[in-house]
C-alpha cells in the first residue's frame, strides 16, 4: 500500500476513534443508563449531571495518570534496582546513584548543565528584552519580531544543522566554508581585534557580573536590614551567596579576555574546544528561546502603565533610568516567568547535544547522559537515577507553580 | 515611549541600526544554510555561500576528455569544449598532483608524442601519433571561474535517493503520520476536560487544576523506560499508536491548561442561556464553547504541531531505529553521522525537515503568539 494512503488512513482511524468516544459515550449515558425521560426523568438528568464531567475527564485522566504520573513512580522505583540473571529486577538502595556519583561523565554532564542554567536562561531573557525594546518602538518592529521570532519554529536538530555550517571548520590554505572561521581569520591581532575579540567580550561580560551582583545585592538586602527571617532569609544568604559567585567568576572571564593570547590565524575546531565548546552549544539554544523571551517580554512592557513612564520623565529621569528602574520592576513577575520556563527547556536540552556532538569533548549534559545509559548502555537503573536527577532540579518549580496556581484560585 | 510628554529621542537611528543588527544576527544563520543547500557540492567547498552570488574562481572536478577522434595530417585530433556555459579557465593540468601546471593556450606535452592544449574558454584539442581508440582519454584538472549557479538537483537529490536507508520524502510522510494525529487526539481530549474543568461543578475540581499545573514541568525523560515497558506489555510495542498516545500525554497538561484559561474566560450568560434552553453539556460543548475557543484552538495545535513535528526524542524511543521508520529529525541526525561533511545534502535534509513548521509559524503566527502569552503570563 502506497505509504501516503496508509498514513492517511491511520490518521482517520486515529481521530475518528477518539471522536467516536465522546459521542458514543454520551449517547449511552443520556440515552440508555439515565434516558431523560420516562418516570424518573428529573432524578436521571441529575445523575447523568454528576457522571458527565468524568466522562468528560476519563481520557484526560487516564492519559495524565498513566502517561506522566505512574512513569515518575515507576523510573524512581527503576532507580533503585538492578538488572538480576533471569530479567527480574532487584532492589538495591541506592547503587545506583553511588555509580553514578563515581561516574566522570556524569560531573561533568552536572557542571555543564549548570552552565546551560546560568547562560542560557540568563542570555536568552537578554536578548529577548533589548529586541522587545529595541523593536516596540520602530514601525517595521512586527517584521523585525517575526524573523527574530522564527527559529522557535525550527526544530533543535535542523538549528543544529544550522549552527554545525556556521562552526564548520577546514585546513588553513583552503577557503572557509563556515562563517565564524571566515570571520575569525579576519583578525590578525591589529586594533579591531583588540576591540571585538578583547574590550567588547571584557564589557559585555563586565556588564553581566554587574547585572548579577546587582540581583544579588537586591536579594540580600533585607537581610542587611534584618528584615529577614528564618528559611527565607537563609534562602536570601544563599540567592545572595550564589549571585556573588557568579559575578566574581564573569569578573574573572572579562579580565581574563583582556589578557589571553589568542591563536590568530589558525582555523579552530570550534566543537572540540573544550570546555568553550559548551557555550557555542548554547548559543544554538539562545538563538531559539530569544524570540519565546522577546514575544512575552514586549506584550508585559507594553502593559506597563504610561503614567508611570510619564511621571518619571517629569522627573527627569533619563531613557535608561526608566528602563532600568521604572519598567524592569514592573515586569519583574513576567521575567521570573520566562527564566523559569526556558530553564524547564534547558534542563531537558538533549536533541542539540545529540546532533552536533553527542556529549564528545566533555559536552556530555544530563539528558543525553540519561539517554546513553538508557539505549546505548541499556543500564536501566542508572539511566532512571540520572531521569531523578533531571526531575528533583525541576521540582522547585513545579512546587513554586501548583502553590501560585492554588493561591489564585482561592 | 521617550516622545509622551512630546520629544521624540534623538537616538532613533541608533535604534533602527541596533534592530537591523539584531535581525541579522538572527537571520544570517538560516540563510547561509538556505543559500547552500541551492549550491552544488563543489561549490559549497570551494567558498563560503556568502560569495555564491558573485563570480568565483574554484578548482573543478577532473573532466576525463570525450569527442570524436579525426584524423588530420597524419595525426588523431580529437577537439571540443570542456564547458557547456560560460567557465574562464585559468589554470590546468593533467596530473593530479600539479593540477595548475599550465596557463591557458599552453600545451602540454603528455609523452609518446601526445599534446594537449586548453584554451581559456574551455576548447581544447588533444593529438596523437597513433590512435586513442581502446586507450583512456586523458583527464583535466582545471582551475576555472564560473558564474553563480543555483541548482534544485540538491532537492531532487535527498528528496528521491534513499541516503540513510530511507528518502527524506518517506522520512517526510513518517513525520507528518507522526505529527498530525499526534496534534489532533490531545486536542479532542483535552478540550473536553477542559470544559470539564472550566464549567461543571464536581469534587476535586481544584485539585485537578493544581495537578495539571504540576505535570506541567514533568520532564518525559521520566516517562521513557516505564512508558516502553508498557507499550510491550499491553502489545502494542513500539509505532506509531504508541508515539501517538505519548505525544498525547506529552501534550494533554499544557492543552488542557490553555483550554481551560481561555474557557474560563467565555461568558457565563451564553452558557447559563444554553441551559435554560435546554441544552445537554455535551451540546453547549459541541456547538457553542467548541466555536468560541477557535483561537486557543488554534494555539495549542500550533504548539503541539512544532513540537511533535520537531521531536527527536520522543521518537528515537516510541517509533525505533529501523530505516523505514525514521522521521526527519532521525533522518537529519543520522545524515550528520554518516555524511557530515556533505553539506549539499545536509542542508536540503534540514531545509525539507523545516520548510513545513516554518511555513505554519508565518502562516499563524499571531494564535502562536497569543497562545504563548495565555501559557505564560499570569
Amino acid at each position: 500500500m502506497n505509504p501516503a494512503i496508509q498514513a492517511l488512513l491511520t490518521i482517520a482511524i486515529g481521530v475518528g476513534g477518539c471522536i467516536g468516544y465522546f459521542y458514543l459515550a454520551n449517547v449511552v449515558l443520556d440515552r440508555v443508563l439515565f434516558p431523560a425521560s420516562g418516570p424518573n426523568a428529573g432524578r436521571n438528568i441529575n445523575r447523568a449531571n454528576m457522571v458527565r464531567p468524568w466522562l468528560f475527564l476519563l481520557p484526560a485522566i487516564m492519559a495524565l495518570g498513566l502517561y506522566l504520573t505512574y512513569p515518575v513512580f515507576q523510573t524512581a522505583w527503576l532507580s533503585l534496582t538492578q538488572d538480576a540473571a533471569g530479567g527480574e529486577r532487584v532492589f538495591v538502595g541506592l547503587a545506583n546513584y553511588a555509580q553514578m556519583g563515581s561516574e566522570a561523565k556524569f560531573w561533568e554532564s552536572m557542571r555543564n548543565n549548570m552552565l546551560w542554567l546560568i547562560v542560557v536562561p540568563a542570555a536568552a531573557t537578554a536578548f529577548g528584552l533589548l529586541a522587545a525594546q529595541l523593536t516596540d518602538r520602530i514601525r517595521w518592529g512586527n517584521i523585525a519580531k517575526s524573523l527574530i521570532f522564527m527559529p522557535m519554529a525550527i526544530s533543535f536538530v535542523g538549528a543544529s544543522v544550522i549552527w554545525k555550517l556556521i562552526y564548520e571548520s577546514r585546513p588553513a590554505d583552503v577557503a572557509q566554508i563556515g562563517l565564524l572561521n571566515a570571520v575569525w581569520l579576519r583578525f590578525e591581532g591589529g586594533v579591531w581585534s583588540t576591540v571585538f575579540l578583547r574590550l567588547l567580550p571584557a564589557l559585555l561580560l563586565a556588564g553581566f557580573a554587574a547585572a548579577v551582583l546587582w540581583m544579588g545585592w537586591i536579594i540580600a538586602r533585607p537581610l542587611a536590614r534584618g528584615a529577614a527571617r528564618g528559611i527565607a532569609a537563609v534562602a536570601r544568604a544563599g540567592g545572595g551567596v550564589i549571585a556573588a559567585l557568579i559575578g566574581a567568576t564573569a569578573l574573572l572571564w572579562a579580565f581574563g579576555a583582556l589578557t589571553a593570547t589568542l591563536p590568530y590565524g589558525t582555523p579552530r575546531q570550534w566543537l572540540t574546544i573544550p570546555f568553550w565548546n559548551n557555550f557555542f552549544l548554547m548559543a544554538v539554544l539562545v538563538w531559539i528561546q530569544t524570540g519565546f523571551a522577546m514575544v512575552i517580554l514586549s506584550a508585559a512592557l507594553r502593559g506597563v502603565p504610561e503614567d508611570t513612564v510619564e511621571a518619571a520623565i517629569i522627573d527627569g529621569a533619563n531613557p535608561f533610568q526608566i528602563f532600568f528602574q521604572v519598567k524592569i520592576p514592573q515586569i519583574m513577575g513576567t521575567i521570573v516567568v520566562v527564566w523559569t520556563t526556558i530553564t524547564i527547556t534547558v534542563l531537558k536540552v538533549f536533541d542539540i547535544v545529540l546532533a552536533m556532538t553527542n556529549g564528545q569533548f566533555e559536552t556530555q549534559v544530563l539528558a543525553n547522559y540519561m539517554y546513553d545509559k538508557l539505549f546505548r548502555a541499556n543500564d536501566w537503573g542508572v539511566g532512571s537515577a540520572a531521569a531523578m536527577i533531571i526531575m528533583l532540579l525541576v521540582t522547585p518549580i513545579l512546587v513554586w507553580n501548583v502553590w501560585t496556581v492554588r493561591r489564585e484560585m482561592r | 515611549m521617550d516622545n509622551v510628554v512630546g520629544q521624540k529621542s534623538g537616538l532613533m537611528w541608533a535604534v533602527h541600526i541596533a534592530t537591523a543588527l539584531l535581525v541579522l544576527l538572527w537571520v544570517i544563520p538560516t540563510v547561509g544554510l538556505l543559500v547552500s543547500s541551492f549550491r552544488t557540492g563543489d561549490q559549497i567547498t570551494s567558498s563560503g555561500w556568502w560569495r555564491a552570488l558573485s563570480a568565483q574562481e574554484q578548482q573543478l572536478s577532473p573532466i576525463r576528455i570525450e569527442g570524436d577522434e579525426v584524423e588530420r595530417d597524419g595525426a588523431f585530433v580529437i577537439e571540443g569544449n570542456l564547458f557547456g556555459g560560460a567557465t574562464a579557465v585559468s589554470a590546468w593540468g593533467t596530473n593530479v598532483n600539479r593540477p595548475t601546471e599550465f596557463a591557458p593556450g599552453d600545451t602540454a606535452d603528455l609523452g609518446d608524442g601526445r599534446t594537449l592544449t586548453v584554451q581559456e574558454d574551455g576548447s581544447f584539442v588533444l593529438s596523437a601519433p597513433v590512435t586513442w581508440e581502446g586507450g583512456r582519454l586523458p583527464r583535466v584538472f582545471t582551475t576555472a571561474t564560473t558564474a553563480p549557479e543555483f541548482t534544485t538537483e540538491n532537492y531532487r537529490n535527498v528528496l528521491l535517493s534513499p541516503l540513510a536507508g530511507q528518502t527524506v520524502f518517506q522520512a517526510f510522510l513518517n513525520t507528518a503520520t507522526v505529527a498530525i494525529p499526534a496534534t489532533i487526539i490531545p486536542i479532542l481530549i483535552a478540550a473536553f476536560a477542559a470544559y470539564a474543568l472550566a464549567w461543571m461543578e464536581f469534587p476535586g475540581r481544584a485539585l485537578l487544576v493544581a495537578a495539571v499545573v504540576g505535570l506541567l514541568v514533568v520532564p518525559l525523560q521520566l516517562a521513557l523506560i516505564p512508558l516502553l515497558q508498557f507499550h510491550n506489555w499491553i502489545g502494542i510495542g513500539k509505532g506509531y499508536l504508541g508515539i501517538w498516545l505519548a505525544h498525547t500525554g506529552f501534550g494533554l497538561p499544557l492543552a488542557i491548561y490553555l483550554l481551560r484559561n481561555y474557557m474560563v474566560g467565555l461568558p457565563r450568560d451564553i452558557i447559563e442561556n444554553a441551559k435554560v434552553d435546554g441544552a445537554t453539556d455535551f451540546q453547549i460543548f459541541v456547538r457553542i464553547i467548541l466555536p468560541l475557543s477557535f483561537p486557543a484552538l488554534a494555539s495549542f495545535a500550533i504548539f503541539q504541531f512544532l513540537w511533535t513535528w520537531n521531536d527527536l526524542l520522543v521518537a528515537l524511543v516510541f517509533l525505533g531505529t529501523g530505516n523505514d521508520q525514521q522521521v526527519l529529525t532521525g533522518n537529519l541526525v543520522n545524515l550528520m553521522g554518516s555524511r557530515g561533511g556533505d553539506w549539499e545534502i545536509l542542508s536540503a535534509s534540514a531545509f525539507v525537515s523545516i520548510i513545513v513548521p516554518l511555513l505554519v509559524f508565518f502562516a499563524m503566527q499571531r494564535y502562536l503568539v497569543r497562545g504563548l502569552l495565555a501559557g505564560s503570563v499570569k
